[in-house]
């Protein structure tokens, strides 16, 4: 069995007397899709902030492929192959969508100043605009590239966000709550590509509040209350266990 | 390639306008297309987000750098302005590091404390500096000659030509700079600077080389200023100067490449033209003033929208009269 890709060990995210996250430990295997769910407010756009860079957590700490990344800034992470959405569309509303898709292409095709300059950057352009072009492609938005972002419907938003961070060929993908504003026509093709990428060996880290494809996508869920583990298993697993549905119901909100 | 005709009109009638002008206009001329490299390059440093109020500052150590290499040590004045705009740079770099802690209103607030710092220490250091009084008799340019043209760099008309060819490169070298993929990731760090962190965008790296280079084509603009006026002391680079190039952008408008061009050209014209005829010299500051709040107010998106609208308008009427043709 290969080792785990990723690693949250301990992790602990405290905001003045609030703990967000409290000594969380979970490992996310190489290749799977992994779902963390939890009730509103457990933390679990907080640990994606910590995975990603954006927070130095309190405690504990976040390994990919063994090595310490918490800590590191977001771009580090980025740079070590680790991309994330964020849970309201977050993305270049005054710039347009293959723009939007080429930022998401930095990393594998970094602009150089002085190639622009000297205008000696076309092949390297051209490879960026590709790559975009297959990413916006891949879900669907190839008509839309010359819209601004911030026109865009939001379940084509939603799904631009995604573009974003799949143009940069990540191993390691952080979805918070992609399926949000798609209608379950949309939802229903989202989760066919989400397992189309995890086919091409992708890992996946998926929060979403949507039940039926957290329950139909996931090889392994972490379920999380109050910043603490509470339950891990397969969607069968977490689907009957009695804390999960007891947090659920607390909660206000059924399980699927 | 009527955009080529275009451009070669607009080259032509740059090089004719000199000589329609009188001879103190032909002086305003200079300075005005050395401000409007100063401006332009105000502009790129904005593309980042960030606005700082100690650019002219930044001009003024591109002058005072230019100056001193040349008088000191005898650098031919074309190498110790480029070496000036170089100096400017890099005190840029050395300024990012404390300012590029803070954003926004940090930001500029920091970036008007090192700015007044840089103007304290010329006027504490007469050596060599030259304390309140400045720089006096810099060297000018050499004059020389390129065949179709021999440059006497006495008359304003030759130096307008020369400032013209520098200007000219400089915007060229900064249009490519925004046009290209490093200026798409200054966009992206302006509009969102999160979702550009997340893409592996090293986000401070990019604020500071837009500053950087934003400050050495401020410093270029400084030796250019240095050259021709032969003088310089640290009140030529106060804050009233650096109202007015917020001014002139602000009117003109950040979202286009063109709009504090046309936010600088359009004022001076106004300022130097009529309100120096009418002899409201005096006034400047305050009709300035006026104007920028009565733009911000009426015009929030500057002269440029303007430009844009009646290009768009222009074209709507276009098809329009193409229409009543088909009809008749
Ligand atoms: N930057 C922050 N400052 C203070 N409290 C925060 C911050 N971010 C999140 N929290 C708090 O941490 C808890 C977990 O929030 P979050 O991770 O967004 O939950 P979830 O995404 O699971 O709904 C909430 O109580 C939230 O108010
Ligand atoms: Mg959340």
């Amino acid at each position: 069995m290969s080792p785990p890709v990723l690693e949250i060990d301990d992790l602990t995210m405290r905001f003045g007397g609030l703990t967000a996250i409290d000594r969380l430990s979970f490992k996310v295997e190489r290749g799977a899709i992994h779902g963390l769910i939890g009730p509103n407010g457990a933390g679990k756009t907080t640990t994606f902030n910590v995975v990603s860079g954006f927070y130095k957590p309190t405690g504990g700490e976040v390994r990919l492929r063994g090595e310490t990344i918490s800590g590191l800034r977001m771009y580090e992470v980025a740079r070590r192959g680790v991309v994330r959405t964020f849970q309201h569309s977050t993305l270049f509303a005054e710039l347009t969508v293959l723009e939007n898709v080429l930022i998401g292409t930095h990393m594998s095709f970094p602009p150089n100043i002085f190639a622009a300059m000297a205008g000696v950057d076309k092949a390297n352009r051209r490879a960026a605009r590709a790559r975009a072009e297959e990413a916006l492609d891949f879900f669907g938005l190839a008509g839309l590239a010359d819209e601004l972002a911030g026109d865009l419907p939001h379940g084509h938003q939603r799904a631009l966000g995604m573009a974003v961070a799949l143009a940069a060929r990540p191993d390691v993908v952080l979805l918070d709550e992609p399926f949000t504003g798609m209608n379950p026509e949309e939802t229903r093709r989202m989760m066919e590509l989400m397992v189309k990428l995890r086919d091409t060996g992708v890992t996946i880290l998926l929060v979403e509040h949507d039940m039926h494809a957290i329950m139909g996508l996931c090889d392994r869920i972490t379920c999380m209350s109050f910043g603490r583990l509470l339950a891990e298993g397969n969607p069968q697993e977490i689907r009957h266990h009695p804390d999960v549905i007891e947090a659920y119901l607390g909660g206000a909100r059924h399980v699927a | 390639m009527a955009k080529f005709a275009a451009l070669f009109g607009f080259g032509a009638i740059l090089l004719a306008l000199p000589h329609a002008l009188s001879f103190s206009q032909q002086e305003i001329l200079v300075f005005l297309t050395i401000n409007v490299l100063l401006v332009a390059s105000y502009r790129l440093l904005t593309l980042t987000g960030e606005w700082s109020l100690g650019h002219v500052v930044i001009m003024g150590v591109g002058a005072y750098a230019s100056a001193l290499l040349s008088k000191r040590l005898g650098i031919y004045v074309p190498v110790a302005m480029l070496l000036g705009a170089v100096t400017a740079a890099m005190i840029a770099l050395a300024l990012s590091f404390p300012l590029f802690r803070m954003k926004g209103f940090y930001f500029l607030i920091g970036s008007f404390a090192a700015g007044e710092i840089i103007r304290l220490l010329w006027k504490r250091f007469r050596d060599p500096f030259g304390g309140p009084k400045g720089l006096k008799k810099i060297d000018p340019m050499p004059d020389f000659d390129i065949g179709i043209y021999a440059f006497d760099f006495f008359e304003p008309v030759s130096y307008y030509y020369f400032a013209l060819a520098v200007v000219g490169v400089s915007l060229w070298v900064m249009w490519r700079i925004e046009r290209s993929p490093v200026g798409l990731t200054f966009h992206a760090v302006h509009w969102q600077d999160r979702l550009a962190e997340a893409s592996g965008v090293n986000v401070r790296a990019y604020r500071t080389l837009a500053f950087v280079l934003a400050s050495g084509f401020a410093g270029l603009s400084g030796a250019l200023l240095a050259h021709y006026i032969g003088t310089i002391n640290p009140n030529s680079f106060d804050v009233e100067q650096m109202v007015f190039v917020l001014t002139w952008t602000i009117v003109g408008g950040t979202a286009t490449f063109y709009g504090p061009i046309l936010g600088c050209v359009v004022l001076t014209v106004l300022n130097e033209i009529v309100l120096r005829e009418a002899g409201f010299e005096q006034m400047r500051p305050l009709i300035y003033g006026l104007i920028l709040i009565l733009s911000v107010l009426f015009m929030p998106k500057g002269l440029e929208s303007l430009v844009r609208g009646a290009f768009s308008g222009r074209n709507a009427r276009k098809n329009k009269a193409g229409e009543t043709k088909a009809m008749e």
